[in-house]
């Protein structure tokens, strides 16, 4: 097996005085797809933004292809082949559909994603590309946020709540691109509120409950006892 | 005819409060900072013209190639050193530090430059004029002037709608979070928002002292007049900026032609008009 691209260990992050992860590892091997669930304010959210710089943390916490990213600023991580689909899509509004694909080529990494390959894999996008983003709906506002991310070529995809506010068809339609989405051995980190969905496109899932990993695995491994208990922190699987 | 006229150089004139109103709407736009030395710092640009036409013998309006750049630099350390430190969820500190920078820039001008009054001498410019038809006299400066206001607002449009800069501008006004995530360095936009805001600034200066006596306590009322046109056209809008400059000059004109100490007065009630029945301004930018 080839060694982890994304190395965590010992992470704790902050929001003043607030103390959101205590001593989160995980590891991340090139190609895996990684679920994260758990649930509100356990830390997962805010451990997507400690991994793309939008949460500072200590020094040596995070190793991204052998080297610290820990403490630096998004802006440089998302060089280094690291992209984030963030909750609630967060779409510049003043932007049109293709400006913000645009924005989101400002960093082109090598790679296959393109315009042109974007509007390939959503061609819905390629009729509403001069639309003001804030004219589509929260299924396509998700394919350009999508986009966006892609647009860097990023080696990792970070993922946070793609099914959040959106109908269940269109959630169904989105999870059907995943595997082009992050083909070509992309890795990924998603999070997801709907557990069931999460844990049936991973090949390793980690749940998070108040800031500390409390089961983790291969999702088959487990019952859904197991994984429900861990996730509420009702049973024995949780060891804090 | 007098009122014509009055209001034909009211129209002119409303180009310099334009050029004045021009950058600070532009950095309230990117950064949400209110800049209260923005009108000292427009003194700070007609000095430097000043020195340049002293040491260098130019012409004020060739001078312009040595006050715009410096200007800009100026205003890109400035944002970086000082203005990017204070921006945050708040905008008490940018309003408290910009207040402080339009106190200690005006004592400083005071102090190298004294208290005298001093004027750019553009020659023959100045006095140049042309008639039209009905008996209406336009100066060529004050045309210059406003032909240069539209300039530089149809290139500030053009930068902000249709370039890489422009894009950067708008997605960090939109989500500076997000915006790094794009790769931008908010610190960066910033300084480069504030460094064309300076540039523009300059322009404004070099016309200013071209135009009238500046000294170094000039600076607060010309702030107001830009404020005055950034809300009168509408927070945000460019070209509302500018006929927000216009409006704002021809106040000032009918004010002068009904009596001569009214001047002032009319453009600042036209001002509190506007603001009573249309408080977002003329031509308030349309949120998404």
């Amino acid at each position: 097996m080839s060694d982890p691209i994304l190395i965590i260990d010992k992470l704790e992050a902050f929001y003043g005085d607030f103390q959101a992860l205590h001593g989160v590892a995980l590891q991340l091997r090139e190609g895996e797809l990684l679920s994260l669930i758990g649930s509100n304010g356990a830390g997962k959210s805010t451990l997507l933004k400690s991994i793309c710089g939008l949460v500072t943390t200590k020094p040596g916490r995070i190793r991204w292809r052998g080297e610290d990213i820990s403490g630096q600023p998004a802006n440089a991580i998302v060089k280094r082949g690291i992209a984030l689909v963030p909750e609630g899509r967060r779409l510049f509004p003043s932007l049109s559909v293709e400006e913000n694909l645009v924005l989101g080529g400002r960093v082109a990494r090598p790679g296959p994603w393109n315009l042109e390959a974007i509007y390939d894999l959503f061609p819905i996008l390629s009729e509403k590309r001069d639309a003001p983003s804030t004219s589509l709906s929260g299924g396509q506002q998700q394919m350009v946020s999508i986009g966006r991310a892609l647009m860097s070529n990023p080696d990792l995809l970070l993922l946070d709540e793609l099914s959040l506010g959106l109908a269940p068809v269109v959630i169904k339609d989105i999870y059907q691109m995943l595997p082009r989405i992050i083909g070509n051995g992309m890795s990924a980190i998603l999070v997801e509120q709907d557990v069931s969905r999460a844990l049936g496109v991973a090949q390793h899932f980690i749940c998070l409950q108040e800031g500390r990993v409390s089961l983790e695995g291969n999702p088959k491994a487990y019952t859904r006892e197991q994984i429900s208990a861990a996730y509420f922190g009702t049973g024995a699987a949780a060891d804090g | 005819m007098e009122w014509i006229n009055a209001i034909v150089q009211g129209i002119l004139v409303g180009g310099l409060y334009a050029l004045f109103a021009a950058g600070l709407s532009l950095i309230f736009g990117v950064m949400r900072l209110v800049n209260i030395a923005h009108g000292d710092f427009i003194v700070l640009a007609a000095y430097i013209g000043w020195g340049v036409v002293q040491m260098l013998g130019l012409h004020p309006l060739a001078a312009l190639i040595i006050v715009v750049p410096a200007m800009a630099a100026i205003g890109y350390s400035l944002q970086r050193l000082i203005l990017n430190r204070t921006l945050g969820a708040d905008l008490l500190p940018p309003l408290l530090v910009t207040f402080g920078l339009s106190v200690i820039l005006q004592n400083g001008l005071l102090q190298v430059f004294t208290a005298d009054s001093r004027k750019l001498n553009a020659g023959l410019l100045e006095t140049a004029s042309f008639t039209v038809p009905p008996g209406i006299s336009i100066g060529t400066l004050p045309l210059l002037m406003f032909a240069t206001a539209i300039a530089v607002i149809a290139a500030l449009q053009y930068i902000f709608y249709r370039t890489g800069a422009g894009r950067a501008f708008r997605a960090v006004s939109d989500d500076r979070e997000i915006a790094q995530l794009m790769g931008l360095d908010n610190g960066h936009v910033n300084a480069m928002a504030m460094a064309l805001c300076l540039a523009v600034v300059g322009i404004a200066g070099v016309f200013l002292a071209i135009r009238a006596n500046f000294d170094p306590s000039f600076g607060p009322s010309r702030l107001i007049y830009g404020f005055e046109a950034v809300i009168i056209g509408g927070l945000g809008s460019l070209w509302g900026t500018l006929a927000g400059g216009i409006l704002l000059g021809v106040s000032q004109g009918l004010g002068a032609e009904i009596n001569p100490g009214w001047q002032q007065l009319a453009g600042h009630i036209a001002f509190l008009i506007v603001l009573a029945v249309r408080p977002r301004g003329l031509f308030p930018r349309i949120e998404g």
